[in-house]
C-alpha cells in the first residue's frame, strides 16, 4: 500500500496559500471550524484510524487560536518572534494537521495521506517532518512542562511572544501536568495560556468516573493560576478571550467542549474516542456538519 | 482500533491476537485466587479486561491515565498481599514509569506482574512515541526484574500462570500483533526452547519474530542450510546453557527481535557470546525511528520478516566461508 498523493516516498511539506486567513469575524471563523470538521471526518475515514471524538471537541479551540489569536507566519513557520503553541492530547492530530494545513503550512491534500505509509503525517504530531509542529507529543503529560519551558524561555530572553498549549482533561491525570502547574505559578508566567478540552470523557470512560478531577478550576487556582471557564463551542468568544493579555499569572482557561460536537451520533458518545465511521455515517456527519 | 493482521494468504495458519489468551488465564486465575487484581491506566479495552472488570469489579484498579502512580499502586498491593497484574500499553509501561519498576518494584522485590500490552510495533501507524522496542533494553537493565515475552497464545497462558504464582516481580510482553502458534510444550521459565534442530546457523528469536524465524528456517532448509530456531520467551535471566551450546554446535547467531537493535535479545546474546564463545552474528532489530506505516509495512521495512532473518544467515554463513 503506497500514499495516494506521495507516490510512496516520504516528501517534505511547504507552505502553500491558506485556504483561510487570520480574522476578527465571527461568522467567518464559525464557517473555518466547520471546514475543519469536515476535514477530520474526512481524513479519518480515508485513514480508516484516528480519536474523531476528541478531534470535534477540539476543533473550536484549534480555530480561534489559529485564525485569529496565534502571531505565526506559516510560511516562515520557526521565525524567533513566533507565538508558540502545543497540542498535548496528541492523539487530535487530525484536527491540528486540518488546521494547520487550512491555515497554509502545507496543502490541504498532503493531509488525505494521514498515517498511510511513508506520509509525513503520522498518528501524532512530529516537529521533524510537519511545519507548525513545536513538539512531538502523544504521550499524555508532556504539553505542559514544555510550554512552561518555552515561557519561561521566553521571559529570560525578554520576549513579548506568548505560549500557548491545549490539555486534554483525561490527560490531567498524569502527575506531570502537576508539576508544571506549581512551577508556571512560581514563575508567574503571565505569558503562559492552558486549555483544558474539558469534555469529560477520556479513552474508556467519562473522567469522574474514572479519576474524578473536579473541583478542576479550584484545583488551577489553588496553585494560583487564573482561571476561566468558557464555552469550549463559542469560537468568537474563544478568540476573544484568548486574544486578551496582561496578567501576570498563568491562565487556564477550562473549555467546556463535548466529544464527537456537530455529529449527532457521536456526540458526547465515548465509543467514539477512537471508533472509525462507516461510510453511511461519514454522509451522515458531512451533511449534519455542512449545515 | 481492531488488531493488525498480516494480510490474510490462502491456506495460512491461522493467527492469535494473544491478548485473548491473557484475559482468559487472567480471569481463571483471579476465579482461584481471590489475591490477584489488574491495574489499569485508563486501558481497560486495549488490555481487554472488560470481563476481568465485569466478573471482579472491585478487584480492577482503573488509576486513570497515570502510569508512574498505576505502578506504585500495583507495588502497594502486592504489599497488602495482592498479586497485581499492571496492564498499560508498552511504551508508556516501561518508559513513563520506569523508576517505578525499577525502585518500587524490582528494588523492593513486590511480586508485581507488569504486563505490556500491544509491544514492539503493534501501534505501527501511531508512530515511535507509541512503539515499545525499547523496552527489553530498559527492563534488561533493571537487576531483579524477570523479562519474557511469550510467542503465542499457548505460551502467553503459560506465562500469566506462572507468573501469578512466581512471586517476584516480572515485566510481560503481551503481543497484540497477529501471530501464528508455535509452540508445542507451555512455558518454561528461564528455559530457551529448541524449536528446530539445526547444525549451520542459529537463529534465536523472542515474542513475534519466532513464527518469522521458522519460516526463515524453512527457506534455508529447502537450499540445504541447516538452521536451528530458538525461542527465547524468557530474555531474563537468559538461558546461558542453550545459547552456548547453539555457539559451539552452530558457530553463527541470528537473532530477531521487535525492539532497538541494542541493548535487547542481539545484546544479551551477544556479551554472553563474546565472553564466552565468540561466534559471528547478526542482530536483527528496530534501527531508527520509524517512518509512518502499518505494523506490516514496519515490520518488512526493517527486514523483520523470513527474507530479512534468511538474508542475515546467508551472510554469516558467507563470512565464515561455508556459502
Ligand atoms: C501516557 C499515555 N498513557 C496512555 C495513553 C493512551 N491514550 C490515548 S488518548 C487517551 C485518552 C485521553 O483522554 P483526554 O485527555 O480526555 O483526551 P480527549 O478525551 O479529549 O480525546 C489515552 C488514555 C497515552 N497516549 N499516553
Amino acid at each position: 500500500m503506497t500514499s495516494p498523493i506521495l507516490g510512496g516516498a516520504e516528501v517534505a511539506l511547504r507552505p502553500c496559500r491558506p485556504t483561510y486567513e487570520r480574522t476578527s469575524d465571527a461568522a467567518q471563523l464559525a464557517e473555518i471550524a466547520i471546514a475543519v470538521r469536515l476535514k477530520i471526518i474526512r481524513t479519518i475515514h480515508a485513514a480508516q484510524l484516528g480519536h474523531v471524538g476528541g478531534d470535534l471537541s477540539v476543533t473550536d479551540i484549534l480555530t480561534a487560536l489559529y485564525f485569529h489569536v496565534l502571531d505565526i507566519d506559516p510560511a516562515n513557520p520557526t521565525s524567533p518572534k513566533r507565538d508558540r503553541f502545543v497540542l498535548s492530547k496528541g492523539h487530535c492530530a487530525a484536527a491540528f494537521y486540518s488546521v494547520l494545513s487550512l491555515r497554509g503550512f502545507f496543502e490541504p491534500e498532503a493531509v488525505d495521506s494521514f498515517m498511510k505509509p511513508l506520509s509525513p503525517l503520522n498518528g501524532h504530531p512530529n516537529r521533524r517532518k510537519i511545519p507548525g509542529v513545536e513538539a512531538n507529543t502523544g504521550p499524555l503529560g508532556h504539553g505542559l512542562p514544555i510550554a512552561v519551558g518555552m515561557a519561561t524561555g521566553a521571559r529570560i530572553a525578554g520576549e513579548t511572544w506568548r505560549t500557548f498549549v491545549v490539555l486534554g482533561d483525561g490527560e490531567l491525570q498524569e502527575g506531570s501536568n502537576w508539576e508544571a502547574a506549581m512551577a508556571a505559578a512560581h514563575r508567574g508566567l503571565g505569558n503562559l495560556t492552558a486549555i483544558v478540552d474539558r469534555n469529560r470523557f477520556q479513552q474508556g470512560a467519562g473522567t469522574e468516573a474514572t479519576n474524578q478531577l473536579e473541583p478542576l478550576a479550584d484545583k488551577f487556582r489553588a496553585f494560583g493560576w487564573d482561571v476561566h471557564d468558557v464555552d469550549g463551542h463559542d469560537v468568537s468568544a474563544l478568540a476573544d478571550l484568548l486574544g486578551r493579555t496582561g496578567s501576570d499569572r498563568p491562565r487556564a482557561v477550562i473549555a467546556r467542549t463535548f466529544k464527537g460536537r456537530g455529529v449527532s451520533f457521536m456526540e458526547d458518545k465515548v465509543d467514539w474516542h477512537h471508533k472509525v465511521p462507516s461510510a453511511e455515517q461519514v454522509e451522515i456527519a458531512l451533511k449534519e456538519l455542512a449545515r | 482500533m481492531s488488531a493488525p493482521e498480516a494480510a490474510p494468504k490462502p491456506g495460512a495458519a491461522p493467527t492469535f491476537d494473544c491478548r485473548v489468551a491473557f484475559a482468559e488465564e487472567l480471569i481463571s486465575l483471579a476465579r482461584a485466587d481471590a489475591r490477584i487484581v489488574a491495574v489499569c491506566n485508563d486501558s481497560i479495552g486495549s488490555s481487554n479486561l472488560g470481563a476481568f472488570q465485569k466478573e471482579f469489579p472491585d478487584r480492577l484498579v482503573n488509576v486513570g491515565i497515570a502510569e508512574q502512580n498505576m505502578v506504585g499502586v500495583g507495588a502497594g498491593l502486592a504489599n497488602a498481599g495482592m498479586i497485581p497484574f499492571v496492564c498499560a500499553a508498552g511504551p508508556f509501561l516501561s518508559g513513563r514509569a520506569t523508576e517505578q519498576i525499577k525502585a518500587d518494584c524490582a528494588y523492593s522485590q513486590y511480586p508485581v506482574v507488569l504486563c505490556a500490552m500491544s509491544p514492539g510495533l503493534a501501534y505501527g501507524e501511531l508512530g515511535p512515541t507509541h512503539h515499545s522496542i525499547e523496552d527489553f533494553a530498559w527492563m534488561r537493565a533493571i537487576p531483579d526484574l524477570t523479562v519474557m515475552a511469550p510467542a503465542d497464545p499457548d505460551e502467553t497462558r503459560g506465562a500469566v500462570r506462572w507468573a501469578a504464582g512466581a512471586g517476584r516481580p516480572i515485566y510481560m510482553r503481551i503481543p497484540r500483533f497477529k501471530i501464528p502458534a508455535v509452540t508445542t510444550g507451555g512455558f518454561t521459565p528461564g528455559r530457551i526452547a529448541t524449536l528446530t534442530e539445526g547444525s549451520d546457523v542459529t537463529i534465536a528469536a523472542i515474542g513475534t519474530m519466532v513464527s518469522r524465524a521458522l519460516e526463515a528456517a524453512k527457506r534455508l532448509g529447502e537450499a540445504g542450510i541447516s538452521a536451528r530456531v530458538l525461542n527465547v520467551s524468557t530474555l531474563k535471566p537468559l538461558d546461558e546453557e542453550t545459547i552456548l551450546k547453539a555457539a559451539r554446535e552452530t558457530g553463527a547467531i541470528v537473532t530477531a527481535e521487535e525492539a532497538v537493535s541494542g541493548g535487547g535479545l542481539g545484546g544479551a546474546v551477544a556479551e554472553l557470546v563474546a565472553q564466552h564463545h565468540p561466534v559471528p552474528m547478526r542482530i536483527l532489530g528496530v534501527p531508527a525511528f520509524a517512518p509512518t506505516g502499518d505494523t506490516q509495512f514496519l515490520l518488512d521495512h526493517f527486514g523483520l520478516n523470513a527474507a530479512g532473518i534468511e538474508a542475515a544467515a546467508r551472510a554469516l554463513l558467507k563470512i565464515r566461508g561455508d556459502a
